[in-house]
């Protein structure tokens, strides 16, 4: 039997998720956001712009308490199409002759 | 004696002012040549004259990222930091991580900051932040780290305000942005769009030839151009737009200039539009890595969702174009 839940058509739109409880409003998710997705509010973050989270993990990286998960990765189609067709792990856009060397 | 033999961290100093040759390398770097050569020397760098009191802006070591910085800092007295991203710009330095945590810490310490300054606030571009845990710098080296506004011509406000507004905060991308995107794509795509030209003009003649060109035109000029104005949400389905209008004229001249027989034409003309549609739209789903607004989530669920379409459209125009020879062969028509 299959297993339908890996499959990678999932239908939600990003993999952010947001523990408000945790919260201590100290701004930053607001501040590296470049899409507004965070915004500040009265005594917490608000996530007030869900689906235009793009992954980039600025937020996840800086938040203090841990209150923001998200996968972030690089949304290089051609890598994640060769990923897909060789059945390998998907890295990300290769060598370093693509977007330089990966840390 | 081998602290004698350790010389003092170099100070490189530094104008606000573009040249002639910055220029000219700014124009290479958008026109593809050489891309991963356009590099300034990781290390500290002064603006006018600085003190201890100064700021300290931090910044990729690729040639646009460095003098879009340093361009905006014009009569500001200020040193600027320029980590090692192997000539790749903030954003994409910051989503691999070289533009990160551990290379800010290491660049305080090879250039030996701590005894230079007294300030001890980095202003960092916004566009790092993906790289880099602010928290984390701060614990082990003392600096504090501050994240600018995502555009360097934004500093001089952000400096006088304190603060960066949320219009400051936001990544655009405006047709400027995308505009100058297109000779970086179009350079990509020449080589395959040339040899491919030149070999479908002897195996098919030149409407092949010439489609091949209009794929490769249409995907890397006017998919950039009019990709807000194009109907549909994600990218493949608006490149699947774009391609069964590239295709009109192939499929037209199939049937207008043609004196062959309906059937034959009619087929033809379908099988144009599914030969070239699928193209489009493919180099439209590769363009969503040149934006700041698609996630990996979403072009993971494009890939999935369109590829086997676009196979499906493609292989079916080529079973048609092989049933056209062979049926012109056999008389079917």
């Amino acid at each position: 039997m299959a297993k339908s839940s890996s499959c990678a058509c999932g239908e939600s739109l990003n993999t952010l998720i947001y523990d408000p409880e945790l919260c201590i409003n100290c701004g930053l998710c607001s501040s590296v956001c470049p899409h507004g997705v965070f915004t500040e509010g009265d005594g917490k973050a608000v996530l007030s712009k869900y689906e235009e989270c793009m992954e980039c993990g600025a937020c996840q990286i800086n938040c203090p308490v841990g209150a923001i998960h998200v996968e972030s990765g690089v949304g290089c189609a051609a890598a994640m199409i060769r990923a897909a067709l060789l059945r390998r792990n998907e890295v990300t856009c290769g060598d370093a002759a693509c977007c330089g060397p990966i840390k | 004696m081998q602290t004698a033999l350790k010389s003092k961290p170099e100070i490189i100093p530094t104008t606000s002012r573009l040249t002639g040759r910055d220029k000219w390398d700014h124009f290479l770097a958008r026109c593809r040549y050489r891309r991963m050569s356009h590099i300034v020397s990781p290390g500290l760098y002064s603006l006018g004259s600085p003190g201890p009191e100064s700021q300290i802006f931090v910044s990729a070591n690729y040639t646009l990222s460095f003098d879009a910085l340093r361009s905006s800092l014009e009569g500001i007295d200020c040193y600027i930091l320029v980590l090692n991203t192997y000539g790749i710009n903030v954003w994409c330095a910051a989503g691999k991580g070289t533009f990160g945590t551990e290379e800010v810490i290491e660049r305080i310490e090879l250039t030996e900051l701590k005894n230079l300054v007294k300030n001890k606030v980095l202003i960092l571009p916004q566009l790092g932040a993906p790289g880099v845990c602010s928290q984390e710098v701060e614990r082990r080296t003392g600096f504090k780290v501050e994240f600018g506004p995502v555009r360097a011509r934004d500093i001089k406000h952000y400096l006088t305000n304190g603060k960066a507004t949320p219009e400051m905060r936001k990544v655009n991308f405006d047709i400027k942005d995308r505009a100058i995107l297109i000779p970086v794509e179009l350079i990509g795509l020449a080589p395959y769009i040339l040899v491919l030209s030149i070999l479908f003009y002897f195996i098919s003649g030149f409407w092949s030839a010439l489609a091949i060109a209009a794929i490769g035109i249409s995907g890397a000029v006017f998919f950039p151009l009019l990709l807000p104005f194009l109907p549909t949400k994600d990218f493949t389905s608006k490149g699947l737009v774009l391609g069964v209008v590239t295709s009109i004229p192939f499929a037209y001249q199939s049937i207008a200039w043609s004196d062959e027989i309906l059937t034959y034409n009619a087929i033809s003309a379908i099988a144009w539009i599914l030969l070239i549609s699928p193209w489009v739209a493919y180099i439209a789903l590769n363009f969503t890595g040149s934006t700041t607004f698609t996630s990996r989530t979403g072009v993971r669920r494009e890939i999935f969702r369109y590829i086997p379409i676009l196979a499906v459209i493609f292989i079916s125009g080529l079973i048609l174009s092989v049933l056209l020879g062979i049926g012109s062969y056999l008389g079917w028509f």
